[in-house]
């Protein structure tokens, strides 16, 4: 025992243990002081792995470890070297994962605290207006795109790399302690917490099948020894809970699975919105335009999108008497693979799309994400022709879906184009599915049933030729502040109801249409990622109940030459990680064993039958620890 | 789906009760800390000659015993037949304390009962599973507490003394609910109308639960070395208990807590188009999932073992308190169902 594996006060050695590459979470039962298990990391100890283990794996060594570096290193080249691979082995080392963790919790406070692009930019540009000093330097630090931010994807990529050079060493350990014989007997099994021993009748022989019986179940190794006297006695080492490590590695493993399945995803994923009316009204997932917004994984390029056709035929609407929805549904139909040649007229497959359950069509989702009123308004011309136009608007206010929304009108037949963008009209204001009544409007329930519009007529120039985007949903206000546009008419309309502006146009209202909101999603990594998580969850449970455990024997002829046939059996058991409920299977096996009356000491040794929360294991399972030679 | 409002009514009087009985409970607890609050000496001497004197309770009605009562409401002082006097033992053979705490675990496992009570009527009376808003959530949230405490209790009775340590943030969350919080009863919203609303939110009630008793033994344990003896600290148990009682609480709750992401994850796929979409809520369980993930690798660490692996646990409880206050009524996210506001 060349290393101290605990120092005198009892506490654990920081290198040894800070070195640790997955967490024994049970290993670590808090301080109970210096107790006779402490006696387990002598020369004899049954933590002392079987004499053909020899190489220390780099995740064991301590982070700091100059010495052996520098014996070996006269170049400058093995400077550089020695000092990569202390940095690599600093980076693996249990405390650097500790550090990583917190910093990833640290780095994504900002996600869940400040504006993000991702779930609405709209609040990015407000909190850029109200601070303006500090919110251009969040923007450009990534503040308010924290997930995909590079020092987010800095301390994520650390925490995997530490991860990854851990399990694989850890990974190799365990193949050769699954194949390895459980470790010799430690010479003083009275040093071990739980510990017996009792004088049975019988021959050592007996004895031994009658323990190797009560171990079924157990990885066992049983080692026979001559003495001098040239009477055999046998020890038996026993092992269980082999599967702890495997679960350990299996979570540690399906986080790794996990994050690739969540990258593949947004590398080859695609989402997009849609706005589609009622009344038989398609949507084709044949290209990115045909999209109100989308947005593409990194390596979609919207040329190969899964082909398929929606038609929204109706959506349907509950709401309480204070206007809380209960209920939304549409009614769809929907076109894949082969009814797709058919064309429009092919056959429909109908299906009652509802919050909660998406359409799944051909590796495709399509979800009911929202609905709005989209006002149908009629404008006639002085000449007599007239443009009927259903155009949505959007909801301002989700409670009583009091909605807003410009409607814009190109006048028909002008010749040349100057008059013709003087003539453009916009039908712009609020509209109110219930409406309050009198002068100024609102709305007061969210269903459909008394529905008014307030609307200000805006004539001139709409802009829509200058090349710029325009939202649907709203006027150009840079027209409106330069006097292109004028507001010729303000009126509040029932369904019906037309009004006159001074040239002798009419704009008249003539009804409500309901539409919906769909969104498309794509993302062919997501059951990878199910399995993952199922895998985790198994991965978690199996490591944290299992309990690592030895149970040692040793069985040899009573010392006594007049007692010919009787033999002289002790016990040992010690618990790898929790010591937890170990006391109790520790005395079934000795009830068993040796019967009730037997000498136990468990109790004797100052620890307690259940708690002996002694932190037996101070270095990981096969650690660098030191070849002592066991019995 | 119509709400039948005598049923929401007796909820709400269930409910009520429930906190009522939890103070009592929390009162009584506080009234064992204030009893065993004697010099350890004294305490020593009574538990002592308690633990031997004979089981059979006839010595004390002794008509002759009675003259020597010392206290006279009989509230903790008492001789014994060899005529010594001693502090706390009753003539039911018991000290005050321990009758203190016993009727307060009674009460407890009682308030448990009409908590119960309350949230099976609620339910009944909405006809969905009663936690689709912030009121119905704290209130399963914080019986999972009590349940848990109840069974810590029944495992290891020397934890009792925690008891007013459980039940004041318990009383505390309550009573925010039962407030502030209070919503009637109605049915939920079309995205919360899935059976993952049953798997999922009870998977997160229970392991919030699990976590705020781990999370106030660590507390517990991190005040415990500052006990002075003769004060409220030196009632509680042993450090070590205490953080042992911590650790295996949050063993099992923290594939609890995993699982009940996972569901969301898989119902948010079904209800908002993607299975993961960093929305605050999401963010901060995944904030509060990777500070536990924290205190499992610190408990296997050099120098974090204890001290450090317990303040850790704290920030997680915090954090998850965080999650359910600030994300619920502060930010806008898809988890706003606090139905307030």
């Amino acid at each position: 025992m060349t290393k101290a594996i605990r120092d005198a006060a009892g506490k654990p050695d920081p290198e040894q243990a800070g070195s640790v590459g997955i967490p024994e979470p049970g290993q670590a039962e808090p301080g109970v002081p210096k107790s006779p298990t402490q006696g387990a990391e002598n020369p004899d100890s049954p933590t002392t792995d079987p004499p053909e283990r020899d190489t220390p794996t780099p995740t064991r060594t301590p982070t700091r470890t100059p010495e052996p570096v520098r014996r070996a290193s006269p170049g400058r080249l093995a400077t550089g070297v020695s000092y990569l691979r202390n940095t690599w082995r600093g980076l693996v080392s249990m405390r650097t994962a500790l550090v990583l963790l917190f910093l990833l919790a640290l780095a994504s406070l900002p996600g869940a605290l400040l504006p993000q692009r991702s779930l609405n930019p709209a609040k990015i540009t407000e909190y850029r207006r109200q601070h303006p000093v500090i919110g251009p330097v969040l923007d450009r630090l990534g503040f308010f795109d924290v997930f995909a931010s590079p020092w987010f994807a800095a301390i994520y990529l650390l925490l995997f790399v530490s991860l990854i050079g851990c399990l694989g060493p850890r990974t190799l350990e365990y193949a050769k302690a699954c194949r390895a014989r459980p470790v010799a007997t430690p010479r003083n099994l009275f040093r071990l917490p739980h510990h017996a021993s009792a004088v049975l009748e019988g021959p050592p022989e007996d004895v031994l099948v009658s323990v190797r019986g009560q171990l079924r179940g157990w990885r066992t190794d049983v080692r026979e020894q001559t003495g001098a006297d040239g009477r055999t006695s046998y020890t038996v080492s026993a092992e269980k809970g082999y599967l702890r490590e495997a679960g350990n590695l299996v979570f540690h493993l399906a986080l790794v699975g996990l994050l690739i399945g969540f990258a593949a995803g947004k590398l080859f994923g695609y989402d997009g919105q849609v706005i589609v009316l009622t009344g038989g009204n398609q949507f084709c997932n044949s290209g990115i335009l045909g999209y109100d917004s989308f947005n593409a994984g990194n390596l979609v390029d919207g040329t190969s999108l899964t082909s398929f056709c929606v038609k929204v035929n109706s959506f349907d609407a509950k709401y309480l008497a204070n206007g809380q929805p209960e209920q939304y549904r549409s009614d769809i139909g929907y076109q894949a693979g082969a009814d797709l040649d058919a064309g429009p007229d092919g056959p429909w497959h109908p299906y009652l799309l509802k919050v909660n359950s998406p359409l799944r069509i051909a590796g495709d989702r399509v979800y009911l994400l929202g609905h709005g009123y989209a006002p149908t308004f009629t404008v006639t011309f002085p000449d007599g022709s007239a443009r009927t136009q259903t155009i949505q608007w959007r909801p301002a206010d989700q409670a009583t879906m009091l909605s807003e929304g410009a409607t814009k009108f190109d006048r028909p037949g002008l010749p040349d184009e100057a008059s013709r963008r003087r003539g453009q009209i916009a039908v712009t204001g609020l509209l109110a599915p219930t409406s309050s009544g009198g002068k100024v409007i609102t709305s007061v329930y969210p269903g459909l049933l008394h529905p008014e519009v307030a609307v200000d007529v805006l004539r001139g120039d709409l802009g829509l030729d200058d090349g710029r985007g325009q939202s649907i949903f709203e006027v150009s206000q840079a027209q409106l502040a330069s006097g292109a546009l004028q507001r010729v008419a303000r009126q509040n309309l029932l369904p019906g109801q037309r009004l006159r502006l001074d040239d002798g146009t009419t704009v008249r209202f003539d009804g409500v249409t309901q539409w919906v909101d769909l969104q498309i999603s794509h993302d062919p990594a997501q059951a990878f990622v199910l399995v993952f998580a199922v895998l985790i969850l198994l991965g978690l449970g199996t490591s944290l109940t299992i309990k690592r455990r030895r149970f040692w024997a040793r069985i040899r002829p009573a010392d006594h030459p007049g007692e010919p046939g009787r033999t002289v059996v002790e016990l040992g058991g010690l618990a790898r990680t929790d010591q937890a409920g170990y006391g109790e299977e520790f005395a079934r096996l000795r009830g068993a064993l040796l019967g009730a009356g037997c000498a136990s000491g468990a109790g004797d040794a100052g620890v307690s039958e259940d708690d002996a929360g002694v932190d037996t294991e101070r270095v990981p399972p096969g650690g660098t620890r030191d070849r002592g030679g066991s019995a | 789906m119509p709400v039948n409002e005598t049923l929401a009514t007796y909820s709400d009087y269930a409910f009520h009760s429930a906190v009522g009985i939890y103070l009592l409970a929390m009162l009584l607890h506080l009234g064992e800390y204030a009893r065993t609050r004697v010099p350890a000496a004294r305490a020593q001497v009574a538990v002592a000659a308690g633990a031997g004197a004979p089981a059979d309770t006839g010595t004390h009605t002794d008509p002759a015993d009675s003259g020597t009562q010392t206290d006279p409401e009989g509230s903790g002082t008492h001789t014994d037949p060899e005529g010594s006097v001693i502090p706390g033992v009753t003539p039911a053979g018991r000290p005050w304390p321990e009758r203190f705490g016993r009727m307060a675990v009674a009460l407890t496992v009682l308030g448990a009962l009409v908590h119960v009570g309350s949230v099976v009527v609620r339910g009944f009376a909405v006809e969905r599973w009663p936690w689709g808003n912030m009121y119905e959530f704290i209130s399963a949230a914080c019986l999972m507490a009590v349940l848990t405490w109840i069974y810590v209790l029944r495992r290891n009775p020397g934890m009792r003394p925690l008891g007013a340590f459980v039940l004041l943030p318990v009383e505390i969350l309550l009573f925010l609910a039962g407030s502030a919080l209070y919503v009637k009863p109605a049915p939920v919203q079309p995205a919360l109308q899935s059976y993952w609303l049953t798997i999922h939110v009870t998977a997160v009630s229970l392991a919030s639960g699990l976590l705020l008793v781990s999370g106030v033994a660590s507390v517990l344990y991190l005040v415990r070395p500052y006990a002075r003896g003769g004060g409220l600290l030196d009632t509680l148990p042993a450090a070590d208990t205490l953080d042992r009682a911590a650790y295996r609480v949050t063993i099992f709750a923290f594939p609890l807590y995993t699982f009940a992401i996972i569901c969301g994850a898989i119902w948010a796929e079904a209800a908002w188009g993607r299975f993961w979409g960093w929305d605050p809520k999401e963010t901060v369980a995944f904030i509060v999932w990777v500070v536990y993930a924290c205190y499992l690798h610190a408990r296997a660490t050099a120098g974090w073992r204890t001290g450090g692996a317990a303040w850790i646990n704290i920030v997680g409880m915090a954090a998850m308190l965080f999650n359910l206050f600030f994300i619920n009524l502060v930010t806008t996210g898809l988890h706003s169902y606090a139905g307030v506001g």
